[in-house]
């Protein structure tokens, strides 16, 4: 690298991707918005999300400032005890919602799920990109374990958005490695021949129902249809322009469940119409190739695959959130990336940007190394 | 502990097949984004009119808002039936502070039985928190007054008003007004059948009896309705835009409460009706049947007890002016002889001799003079004035019985009077037909005789013989008796019941004259037989008396022993008008089994004349 075509900024020097983090303000700042008009116009509720929003920034820079180089030389013990914590779960686990997704600590709750959906992209990255690519079928298989054991893990629980999502981030690895298009075609075959057994003894009732409901949500409309009908209603009465901020009758007059979690798309949709809509994809979608900008322009592979895994990630959030409210995919419960309110999704989000960051401005560091 | 490749990395290789993967899946996403782009497209834009119609029905509800069910006054603007507010205790769940402790209080406070506080609790427990619930219906001025005065330690508990069908005169209208109570499933399906279901949605009562009945439509008005936004549990949370019920509209009556008192006081103590028509448009200035009870019973559901009590054998329900079947006696005597004279079966001065019965000829049957001895010479004034029978069996012989009869229908005997309550029978006017069909048997010349004096198979309601009195003495104008005059919405007066029926019409006027004269005769000269109850009158009152056997006033009673003798006594009759020159009310009186109508019935008839010449002479003294 020529120090003279490339003068390091002083963003560089505090390794953070200003384009990256701008995008990411603008919509953070946005989601208080929604936030405060899906939670009930209720201050409080934007001020904690406002703290974890402080909280989630800070552990994207510091885990900005920390190099590839550094995070591989942890992978393995991070990711054995994640592993660990994950069992940890299924044995001694607190129910919450008919599931048990958390780990009582003593100070406070943690979810393991979360972490894993850092350190399984990690670990596969670190393990694939440790030989040459395109990577040799022992490696993929090898590969594909340590994906599938925390995924397997993680539905137990059950959590099925979470192990779709960590299953996704992994395979992504796979598939950024250069896995042969013979192999993506029958793994494809696979799944879908694979699908009628996993209908009949894999899924949970309630899991089943949500596929029923998605199929055909008007079929029991004060049942389980009712979500996905009152959130279709909300964004196609917003119209082009949408019913303006804090006026939206179907978020505002509680038709709409969950509105400031898992359903804010469709608040956002009611309020800001079509035009809403855009300017958000818009923003998702520049967030999504600066990452990947990053990651082809990543100097080792562990770095491209890990950049390139979480970025893609970010769009199955995006995908399955959006695609779900509006009734294209079953209700899975995954959280619209940045905006809805929560804590746990945002630090894991952000932390994933902190490591694209880190890929992003650690290059020199890595030449010399 | 890194292990590297054994062999040399091709970087560039490397690089490219990634940035080729990269490449592909961003392709994938642009699509993918372009799949969610495009459907919710889908929804916002091309059936952005579908699902707003949809977010507006679920935010948007239509409360309908009850009408104020119209007033009825009197001919004089006094109210007779009004809307009057009833108080209600009730509670908001989401406002009570502490339930129990404010029960407990409340308790003390007020009377309230375990099955309230039971029913309360369960209200509230089934609901919606924010809605109102009914701890205790009713509430006296005392009650209310104790509760506002403590309200401040009752927290989310509040009286409520709501109108209420009230009859301030309580049992002395029932047979003409009825009333209204809470509206049964029959009454619903029928609304149902009738489209006017939707027109019903907020009220809560309905005309079951008289007036109240007859006129519902009139009474009850048009739903109004308010649009209000609510959330996704129902709750109010603003109103957009009120569209006003149509109030009903108020009806006057040709009646007058004060002469309906009248009435009232007159029959007390007796069963029967009294009934008082106005000879210039057949208005019913009074109709009274004793026993009455009090309607405001029933308007918010009678209990068993005091049901009970009404079902006693003097039958307080039961309706005497248009329901209750009398013989009609010697009343009908005066019109019999319009038709003796219109026949030319006799004239003024056709006499016979009473030696106290009459005989078909070759008959050996004798049919008898209420005067053993017989009235000597008789002409159509003396057989009037002394309601002499035998002049009468001689004519009904004479004239036959379909003669009669048809006569009769023309002045609405055997027909509904056509007065505006459903309570009506139209009675027994017998005629060979009648007879066929109802016993098949023929008809026999002696079963004509009684039917000269207004016996045998003949009945008829007060209702029907006021009208034909009323026809008698306008001289064949047939004014059909009524009820209501005017239906009033705002300012908007709607005339109802003036309509005229065909008059009768006779050869001879004179026809129509000397029976009324006989009539004036028996109440002005000293032989008739209503002289005595009229001494001293001052508006020339002119009528007829009438003492009914009673052979079968069967409504469907029980025989009870100790009651037997009492109930074959006479009915008492009196029929009459004032004044003679230009008759202004008809009086129609029917006393069961009180004995003679000379003594019993004209007495009664003088009261409710007095009453009603006095009232409105004292009316010109107080507008001069």
């Amino acid at each position: 690298m020529n120090p003279l075509k490339h003068k390091k900024t002083i963003w560089d020097k505090i390794h953070i991707d200003l384009p990256l983090l701008l995008a990411l303000i603008v919509l953070l700042a946005a989601s208080l918005f929604i936030v405060y008009s899906a939670g009930g116009q209720e201050l409080p509720i934007v001020f904690r999300q406002l703290k974890r929003l402080g909280v989630a920034l800070l552990i994207m820079v510091v885990l900005a400032q920390i190099s590839p180089s550094t995070l591989q030389r942890f992978v393995i013990p991070l990711y054995t005890f994640g592993i660990i914590l994950l069992i940890a779960v299924l044995i001694v686990g607190v129910s919450s919602k008919g599931a048990q997704r958390w780990l009582n600590i003593g100070i406070t709750r943690i979810q393991p799920s979360e972490i894993m959906k850092l350190l399984v992209p990690m670990m596969v990255a670190w393990y694939i990109g440790k030989y040459h690519l395109p990577p040799k079928l022992k490696h993929l298989f090898i590969g594909f374990l340590l994906v599938m054991l925390p995924t397997y893990l993680i539905y137990k629980q059950p959590d099925l958005g979470t192990s779709i999502l960590i299953a996704s981030s992994g395979i992504f690895v796979l598939f950024l490695a250069g896995v042969s298009w013979r192999l993506v075609g029958s793994v494809c075959a696979i799944g879908a021949i694979s699908a009628w057994p996993l209908w009949t003894y894999g899924m949970h009732a309630y899991q089943k129902q949500r596929v029923l409901t998605f199929l055909n949500p008007e079929s029991d409309p004060l049942g389980s249809g009712y979500h996905i009908i009152q959130s279709k209603i909300a964004i196609g009465s917003g119209g082009v322009e949408g019913k303006g901020w804090l006026h939206g009758t179907q978020s505002q007059l509680e038709f709409l469940p969950e509105r400031h979690t898992d359903f804010i798309f469709s608040v956002l949709s009611e309020e800001f119409g079509l035009v809403g809509v855009t300017l958000l994809l818009a923003a998702y979608l520049f967030i999504i190739a600066r990452g990947l900008f990053i990651a082809v322009n990543a100097q080792d592979a562990f770095g491209k695959l890990l950049a390139g895994s979480l970025t893609l990630t970010f769009f199955v959030y995006i995908f399955v959130n959006i695609g779900m409210v509006s009734g294209l995919l079953p209700v899975v419960g995954v959280p619209l990336p940045l905006i809805s309110y929560g804590g746990t999704s945002m630090v894991t989000l952000l932390a994933g940007f902190g490591m694209i960051m880190s890929v992003a401005t650690h290059k020199r560091m890595l030449v010399h190394t | 502990m890194f292990k590297g490749p054994t062999t040399i990395r091709d970087h560039s290789f490397e690089a490219n097949l990634f940035a080729r993967r990269a490449f592909i899946a961003f392709v994938f996403v642009l699509i993918l984004i372009a799949v969610l782009f495009i459907n919710v497209y889908q929804l916002q834009v091309t059936s952005f009119d579908s699902y707003q119609t949809r977010s507006n029905d679920n935010r948007i509800k239509l409360v309908p808002v009850p009408p104020n069910r119209g007033i009825i006054y009197d001919r004089n603007g006094v109210i007779l039936a009004e809307n009057k507010p009833v108080y209600n205790l009730e509670g908001i769940s989401e406002k009570i502070k502490d339930l129990d402790k404010s029960l407990m209080a409340l308790k003390k406070l007020l009377d309230i039985t375990e099955q309230q506080e039971k029913n309360f609790l369960n209200d509230i427990k089934h609901n919606r928190r924010f809605k109102s619930q009914i701890l205790k219906s009713r509430l006296n001025e005392k009650e209310v007054a104790l509760f506002s005065v403590n309200q401040d330690k009752f927290p989310g508990f509040r009286v409520e008003a709501r109108l209420a069908r009230h009859y301030p005169h309580g049992d002395t209208l029932t047979h003409a007004l009825g009333y209204v109570a809470k509206i049964n499933k029959k009454e619903l399906l029928k609304l149902d059948a009738e489209n006017k279901s939707q027109n019903y949605r907020a009220t809560r009562f309905i005309g079951k009896l008289g007036i109240e009945k007859f006129y519902e439509e009139t009474l009850h008005g048009t739903v109004g309705s308010e649009k209000v936004e609510i959330n996704n549990r129902g709750r109010v949370l603003r109103s957009i835009s009120f569209t006003p019920p149509i109030p009903g509209n108020d009806l006057v009556l040709t009646m007058d409460i004060s002469l309906q008192k009248a009435a009232q006081a007159a029959l007390k103590g007796m069963r029967g009706a009294i009934t008082v028509l106005d000879a210039k448009d057949g208005g019913i200035l009074a109709m009274y049947s004793n026993p009455s009870y009090d309607p405001n019973l029933f308007v918010h559901g009678i209990s068993s007890k005091n049901y009970k009590a009404l079902l006693n054998s003097d039958r307080p329900l039961f309706n005497r002016v248009t329901q209750g079947r009398y013989a009609p006696a010697s009343t009908i005597k005066p019109i019999i002889s319009v038709l003796g004279l219109e026949e030319g079966i006799i004239d003024e001065k056709t006499t016979i001799r009473d030696q106290g019965f009459f005989q078909i000829p070759n008959v050996k049957h004798r049919w008898r003079d209420h005067l053993k001895w017989g009235h000597g010479k008789v002409d159509i004034y003396k057989a009037i004035e002394k309601s002499c029978d035998t002049f009468f069996y001689d004519m009904a012989y004479r004239l036959g019985i379909t003669k009669i009869s048809n006569f009769m229908a023309q002045f609405g005997f055997g027909d509904l009077s056509g007065i505006d309550i459903h309570e009506e029978t139209s009675a027994i006017l017998p005629s060979v037909e009648w007879k066929k069909e109802r016993f098949n048997e023929s008809w026999y010349p002696g079963d004509t005789i009684s039917i000269g004096i207004g016996q045998g198979y003949w009945s008829a309601t007060p209702i029907q013989i006021a009208n034909a009195v009323n026809i008698l003495a306008n001289k064949g104008i047939n004014h059909p008796p009524h009820l209501v005059s005017v239906a009033k919405l705002n300012e908007q007066l709607t005339i109802l019941n003036n309509e005229e029926k065909p008059p009768i019409i006779l050869k001879d006027n004179n026809h129509w004259d000397i029976p009324l004269r006989a009539m004036h005769n028996t109440v002005q000269k000293k032989s008739g037989t209503a002289y005595k109850a009229f001494k001293g009158h001052t508006y020339d009152a002119a009528g007829k008396t009438g003492t009914a056997q009673v052979v079968n006033i069967a409504q469907g009673e029980e025989y009870e022993k100790d009651k037997v003798k009492e109930k074959h006594r006479d009915n008492a009759m009196y029929v009459g008008f004032a004044p003679f020159s230009s008759p202004e009310i008809i009086v129609t009186i029917t006393v069961e089994n009180a004995g003679g109508g000379s003594s019993l019935g004209a007495p009664l008839a003088r009261k409710i004349m007095d009453h009603y010449f006095a009232n409105k002479a004292a009316e010109i003294a107080g507008n001069p």
